[in-house]
């Protein structure tokens, strides 16, 4: 290193000799920092998504590598969003990447003081048969006389986070099941 | 106007706009009862007194009609001013707070009264028997589907009514509604507005000059709500106001106009449009009621509107029957109708935890949801939980809901005890909107699509695998069933493409259906092709055309900046991708549009089609000077110039002749719990809100009555930027948790020096159902207001918070009662009279003997705020 790169170098001397007379940008920055680069300009790819909070709607690319995400920012060509995000928005990869997630089921038996490993498969037949059994035990074929073929064995909470797909699926099918008490967030 | 909403805060980047609109000279007021964010960089801030904005608004409808502010020929053109009532209307100008028609019995509104004068009268949703097909509903059968309230039936358009009433253009006659209006709030005078509101006159009379010098012709004032508008016993009146308002003052359907709901979740208008809610179907389609929707053709007779677009309910019904039961649904057979459950009254969330106290319902399937801190008196939902046989928590993390057996409050309480509860829970991890596709629909009632970027790990599962496969597995086990009960699910369509190593169902499909298929199974493009013959299929008549020539339409992303202002190629919006509804009110009744600084939509007199900005929400080609024949009925019905489609008479409504359970005007009744009498009516409260009366669920005594002053502060509920509602989303999350790290309390200086509550220290606020804990912050931008001659003091609280997460905190739920709005069945979390006091709140079954304190000095009884 030359006496002149080390002079350079020093972030006083580029304080006073550059544009940047605070010494908060250009001359602070350091060889390291001049040699990053951000994560989203090496991502294998960018992909479409959508705010999962509040429902303006913001637009998001999502950044993937190696496959897994690795970030997460605003789209620029949203026309609701313009590429910005809110701190819940901008949140969105701990949200989705976080310790705080769980990946495996879990089961408390009745009157259980702990919860207890299950198998995803086990899980579903465990919960098709209790479908099966409350929605027998609720069946109301008719109230005073009139017809009504509905269960009022089951109920379910929830959806103003899901996806238009999902609701469809779940009322159909809880509407075949006789099922009424299907509600979620909108009545809240 | 942004009333009812903290939309800087809540909504920070579609706040946006409202700065553009600022730098441009738009003048911003915020009327709420705190000074937020939103206020600080508003033009005015009004200080309201929560649970008061009906006489708000009522006072500046009254200021527009006595100064003839109002925008006069859109009114007499498109609005119901002219309209006749019946001599049997009797408003609450005669009968001292309440209408005509109010069964005090049975705390019920017969609506016959309401009606317009003019030949043959068409009854309410859900409320006609023909003869031909059955005997009239019984008095007690008509209580049971008035009490099923669904309100949400009129999602996307009003109720039935006279097509084809007696008018009056002059609006003279005595019994026109715009007489009707006029004599109705003409006694919300500025000085009744400052006596029940707190907001002085002065600032009253600066916001009626404003909105009003802002509307007409050349110029046009938006409203912006939330929930602080909904959440209340008379929530869907408050909204009402704004509507009469917005319509005599011409802003409706035209650019910068209207009355926007900002929705506090990623598609929680798509879970009404395509809902998971009691009471309707998709498309906002009734759900069928044990009285009076026996059968197919009572049904389509009861819910079907004479003129219109709600005149094709058979179109609309049987394409959805179609999509649900395929080549099972048979003209024959009434293509399954008889497969559909049927409503005996309200069976909404609330009712369903008072059934699972009871151990009626057994069964409860959590999808992202937590109403163990999330609903309205959490200890209740709580309760309710423990005594189920199972319970299905669906989330990203162990939220409330899910660990309530092992640590929730009546553990410490001593309520509950884990051993003892029965409740077997089965915790499912949820996949992210990262790992799944399909679409959201957001606040403007456009669909997004969002694109899986990776696959879930572990047992993370979208609730479109989890539905899809539940189904599956039940109906394998039912496979061959003679049962007739299970015909229903046998019958189901239930073949979606599954593809990857886990088996995910194809959303893209699940769009194809909801969108519709021809008989040839090539996709629909438009409502207007569906058929009432079974050649149809159609999943959401209203999302028909999102997957046009098989395109998916949510997902287009032209940017915003290669497009007009309208950006009609950024997503779909629902219906027929048009942006703003009734937009062709924003031209003049020959079809020009009202001034060139306004124009959205336009008649094209050489083209013969509506042409502009936006698409237009009318019929294409139909002619301003068109005019129906006395015999046309539905869409052909409709008037060149009736720019409101899916209303019966093509109108809007400054009074609604049907489709409220709780009124055709607005009126302001004090909140299910207030520290004071209703200073405008004799009739304290909505004399029809719903009351769930539990042992759980104690109301206070209100206004004049004894023992009110033991809850003299008015609480109100809100969110902070940094949370997302009950926290399931945010409490576990280290930067979110950081930023706002603990759950407090807003209260001015004046109430801390009162109550001797020290800034940053704690305070214990209590109601008759819980008492809470919270961090004191004491801000001037809690104002106290000066009410009926008193001083009020609020209290805010944020309440996002529960036990579990990085940030712990009790919930503001716990203090909630259920007093719920008669339409849409919405608890009251917006103004609650509660006590506040310094220090913390007692641990154990001390918390319980606090609460119970309480209730003896303020004498609460089972019979306590439940009068009509």
């Amino acid at each position: 290193m030359g006496v002149r790169t080390w002079i350079e170098g020093w972030p006083v001397y580029r304080q006073f000799s550059g544009d940047d007379g605070l010494g908060r940008g250009a001359a602070a920055k350091s060889r390291v920092t001049a040699g990053l680069a951000p994560r989203t300009r090496t991502a294998d790819k960018v992909v479409k998504s959508v705010c999962p909070y509040c429902a303006v709607g913001c637009g998001q690319n999502v950044y993937v590598s190696g496959g897994e995400v690795t970030q997460i920012e605003g789209d620029p060509d949203s026309p609701v969003s313009r590429g910005r995000l809110c701190p819940k928005g901008s949140a969105s990869l701990q949200l989705t990447t976080g310790p705080q997630r769980r990946h495996r089921v879990l089961y408390r038996r009745p009157h259980g003081t702990g919860w207890e490993p299950l198998d995803l498969d086990t899980a579903m037949d465990m919960i098709a048969d209790r479908v099966i059994a409350a929605r027998r035990q609720g069946w109301q074929d008719e109230v005073d006389g009139a017809l009504t073929r509905r269960t009022m064995g089951i109920a379910s909470l929830g959806g103003a986070t899901l996806d238009n797909e999902e609701n469809y699926l779940i009322k159909k099918l809880f509407t075949a099941l006789g099922a009424i008490q299907i509600e979620n967030q909108a009545r809240i | 106007m942004i009333q009812g909403s903290n939309m800087a805060e809540c909504h920070p980047v579609g706040f946006q706009w409202v700065m553009e609109a600022k730098a441009r000279g738009a003048t911003v007021i915020h009327v709420d009862p705190r000074f937020t964010r939103t206020s600080a960089v508003a033009d005015l801030h009004v200080p309201i007194r929560a649970g008061a904005d009906i006489a708000f608004l009522g006072g500046i409808i009254n200021y527009a009609l006595s100064n003839e502010k109002y925008f006069r020929d859109y009114v007499v053109a498109y609005t119901n001013a002219a309209t006749i009532l019946t001599e049997d209307y009797a408003d609450t100008e005669d009968l001292g707070g309440v209408f005509s028609g109010f069964d005090r019995e049975h705390r019920l509104y017969d609506m016959e009264s309401w009606r317009y004068q003019g030949g043959a009268v068409r009854p309410a949703v859900g409320e006609r028997s023909p003869a031909e097909t059955r005997a009239p509903l019984t008095a007690a059968e008509m209580r049971k589907v008035r009490r099923s309230g669904r309100g949400e039936a009129h999602g996307s358009g009003g109720a039935a009514a006279h097509p084809d009433p007696d008018t009056d253009e002059t609006l003279t006659h005595p019994r026109c509604v715009f007489q009707v209006l006029k004599r109705h709030f003409a006694r919300y005078t500025p000085e009744q507005v400052a006596e029940v509101t707190g907001v002085p006159a002065e600032t009253f009379r600066q916001v009626c000059e404003q909105v009003t010098a802002n509307s007409g012709r050349d110029r046009t004032t938006a409203f912006v709500y939330s929930v602080g508008w909904t959440q209340h016993t008379v929530g869907v009146q408050y909204i009402r106001t704004a509507a009469i308002l917005q319509a005599l003052l011409g802003n409706m359907g035209r650019p910068g106009g209207g009355i926007m709901a900002l929705r506090g979740h990623a598609s929680i208008q798509g879970s009404t449009d395509i809902p998971t809610l009691f009471d309707i179907l998709p498309g906002y389609l009734p759900m069928p009621h044990a009285h009076g929707n026996e059968d197919l053709e009572t049904y389509i007779a009861a819910e079907t509107v004479a003129k219109g677009f709600w005149a094709n309910t058979r179109e609309y019904m049987v394409s959805l029957l179609k999509s649900y039961w395929g080549d099972a649904a048979t003209a024959e057979n009434d293509f399954c109708y008889d497969y559909l459950p049927r409503l005996t009254g309200s069976h909404s969330t609330y009712e369903t935890v008072l059934a699972q106290v009871a151990g009626e319902c057994k069964g409860y399937f959590l999808f992202g949801q937590n109403p163990a801190v999330g609903s309205a008196n959490a200890k209740l939902q709580r309760l309710g939980m423990a005594n189920l046989d199972w319970l299905v928590v669906r989330d990203f993390t162990l939220i409330e809901s899910a660990t309530f057996w092992q640590d929730g409050p009546e553990i410490e309480t001593g309520e509950l005890r884990t051993a003892d509860i029965g409740t077997e829970v089965f915790f499912l991890p949820a996949a992210a909107h990262t790992e799944k596709d399909g679409s959201f629909t957001n606040t403007q009632r456009m669909l997004q699509w969002h694109h899986t970027a990776v696959e879930p790990s572990g047992d993370a599962r979208s609730d479109l695998w989890f539905a899809y496969h539940l189904g599956r597995r039940i109906r394998a086990k039912l496979a061959g069933s003679g049962d007739e009960t299970d015909r229903p699910i046998l019958d189901l369509t239930w073949d979606y493409p599954v593809a990857g190593p886990l088996a995910e169902p194809a959303a893209d499909a699940v769009l194809a259906e909801i969108n519709g298929w021809d008989s040839d199974g090539k996709p629909l493009s438009s409502y207007t092709q569906l058929a009432a013959d079974g050649s149809t299929a159609c999943g959401c008549w209203i999302y028909c055309g999102a997957r046009a020539d098989g395109v998916n339409q949510p997902a287009r992303r032209k940017p915003g900046r290669e497009q007009n202002w309208v950006a009609n190629e950024w997503g779909w919006a629902w219906p027929a991708n048009r942006r703003i509804l009734y937009n062709r009110a924003s031209a003049d009744p020959d079809g020009k549009p009202w001034s060139e600084r306004k124009a959205l939509v336009w008649w094209d007199a050489d083209k013969k089609r509506w042409t502009g900005h936006d698409n237009p929400d009318f019929i294409a080609d139909r002619e301003p000077s068109y005019r129906p024949g006395k015999d046309a009925t539905g869409v052909a019905a409709i008037s060149g110039a009736d720019p409101f489609i899916m209303q019966a008479d093509g109108k809007a409504w400054l009074f609604a002749p049907a489709g409220l359970a709780d009124g055709p005007l607005p009126v302001h009744y004090e909140p299910q719990e207030s520290p004071f009498p209703n200073l405008l009516y004799d009739q304290q409260h909505n004399p029809v809100r719903e009351i769930l009366a539990s042992p759980r669920n104690r109301y206070q005594p209100s206004g004049g009555q004894r023992g009110s002053a033991v809850f003299p502060y008015v609480a109100t509920t809100y969110r902070l930027t940094e949370h997302h509602t009950a926290g399931g989303m945010s409490r576990f999350l280290p930067y979110l948790a950081e930023l706002q790290p603990a759950f407090f309390c807003e209260v001015s200086p004046e109430l801390a020096a009162e109550r001797g509550l020290e800034h940053a220290g704690w305070a214990t606020i209590v109601t008759a159902r819980n008492a809470i804990e919270a961090r004191v912050l004491v801000t001037e931008r809690m104002r106290p207001v000066r009410v009926a001659g008193q001083v009020l003091h609020q209290v805010g609280l944020p309440y996002h918070w529960g036990p579990n997460g990085l940030t712990a905190g009790d919930a503001a739920n716990e203090l909630a009662h259920l007093s719920l709005d008669p339409n849409v069945h919405i608890q009251e979390v917006k103004a609650l009279a509660c006590d506040i006091r310094p220090g913390r709140r007692p641990r154990g079954p001390a918390l319980l003997d606090l609460v119970r304190s309480y209730q003896r000095r303020a004498g609460i009884t089972a019979k306590t705020g439940t009068e009509a």
